[in-house]
């Protein structure tokens, strides 16, 4: 049966934010608890013949590489649909990142306590690139509560950067994480209203 | 540009043009080539990983001409759907959808919605949409 033009869904603007962080820090259970369907995977198949990229002239080794990303989707209302993307652990698909931060609302770091310094190739990435991030510090079940501004300084954060601490596996937790890097994002970029 | 189907892995391209058969190639980075008969760019527009698309106008008959994995795209883009979406349940790589949502796209079966630019990213409206979003789920 067809539909009639007028009855078909009107087409959403899509946002994406990304989420960042060392192996296992908890990217694609936060992915997961905060989307409307299981994370999804998608891949780029990334060859000398550039499927899909235009520009492989970064990549040392010329060779067909398949790089997988986990993401899930948030459907805003009628007009926004927003993507979460947890990016590719490894520092060889930086130009994968690339792709990703282009056009990105902000990142979201998580932080496992226990490797810390996991989450530096991430914080020197977007911070060099200008994206508006914050830090999620991922309190595992059993892990030591930490004092957050100690982490703070233990990452060398800018003071401007939000830091918080949050439950990777719950929905509700994982919400606030977006709204703090939301409220974050349109403090740096939003016009002033009324300017 | 159109590139041949497959191609050597790993090994040097033996003329601009023709796959040759000196290297082995796993069937599986052969299958998207297959299903866009060798193309890897989109005859029209570059279709981000997060490109909206959506299904428009009547339902192609048999005789339009279309494969297997157009129609599942046309299916699926009932409501609307991205790229990636596109390409996570059809199993296949996200430079495949682009060539095949581009197919599409000419024959006016699909409509697509660029996604918020970078520049687009100082539109306060827009941050308070996402906001009352988040805080209504």
């Amino acid at each position: 049966m067809a539909f009639a033009r007028s009855e078909r869904p009107r087409l959403p603007t899509a946002i994406k934010i990304l989420v960042a962080g060392g192996f296992g820090a908890g990217k694609t259970t936060m992915v997961g608890a905060v989307s409307e369907t299981r994370p999804l995977r998608t891949e780029e198949v990334l060859t000398d013949r550039g499927i899909g990229v235009d520009d492989l002239t970064s990549v040392e080794a010329k060779r067909t590489t398949t790089v997988a990303m986990d993401f899930g989707r948030i459907t805003l209302g009628n007009d926004y649909v927003l993507y979460l993307f947890g990016t590719p652990g490894q520092e060889r698909f930086w130009f994968v990142w690339d792709e990703l931060a282009e056009g990105s609302l902000g990142a979201v770091i998580l932080a496992d306590t226990r490797r810390l310094a996991d989450c530096f190739p991430s914080i020197d990435y977007f911070e060099r690139r200008g994206t508006p991030f914050v830090v999620a510090v991922n309190c595992f079940e059993g892990a030591q509560k930490f004092d957050l501004d100690e982490v703070r300084l233990a990452l060398q954060l800018n003071p401007s950067v939000p830091i918080i601490m949050c439950d990777a596996r719950k929905r509700e937790s994982s919400r606030e994480v977006l709204i703090t890097l939301v409220k974050h994002s349109a403090r740096l970029r939003a016009e002033p209203v009324g300017s | 540009m159109s590139g041949p189907v497959g191609g050597p892995v790993g090994g040097p391209v033996s003329g601009a043009d023709g796959p040759t058969d000196e290297h082995w190639v796993d069937p599986e980075i052969i299958r998207p080539y297959v299903v866009t008969r060798g193309r890897t760019q989109p005859a029209h527009g570059r279709f981000d990983l997060i490109s909206m698309a959506l299904a428009v106008g009547p339902p192609p008959g048999p005789d339009a001409g279309l494969d297997p994995e157009h129609l599942r795209i046309l299916q699926l883009c009932r409501e609307p759907k991205s790229v990636a979406e596109i390409a996570a349940y059809l199993d296949l790589p996200a430079g495949t959808i682009r060539v095949l949502l581009g197919d599409l796209f000419d024959r006016e079966l699909v409509s697509a919605q660029e996604p918020q630019s970078e520049v687009d990213m100082h539109d306060m409206k827009m941050y308070r949409a996402v906001l009352d979003g988040l805080r209504s789920l």
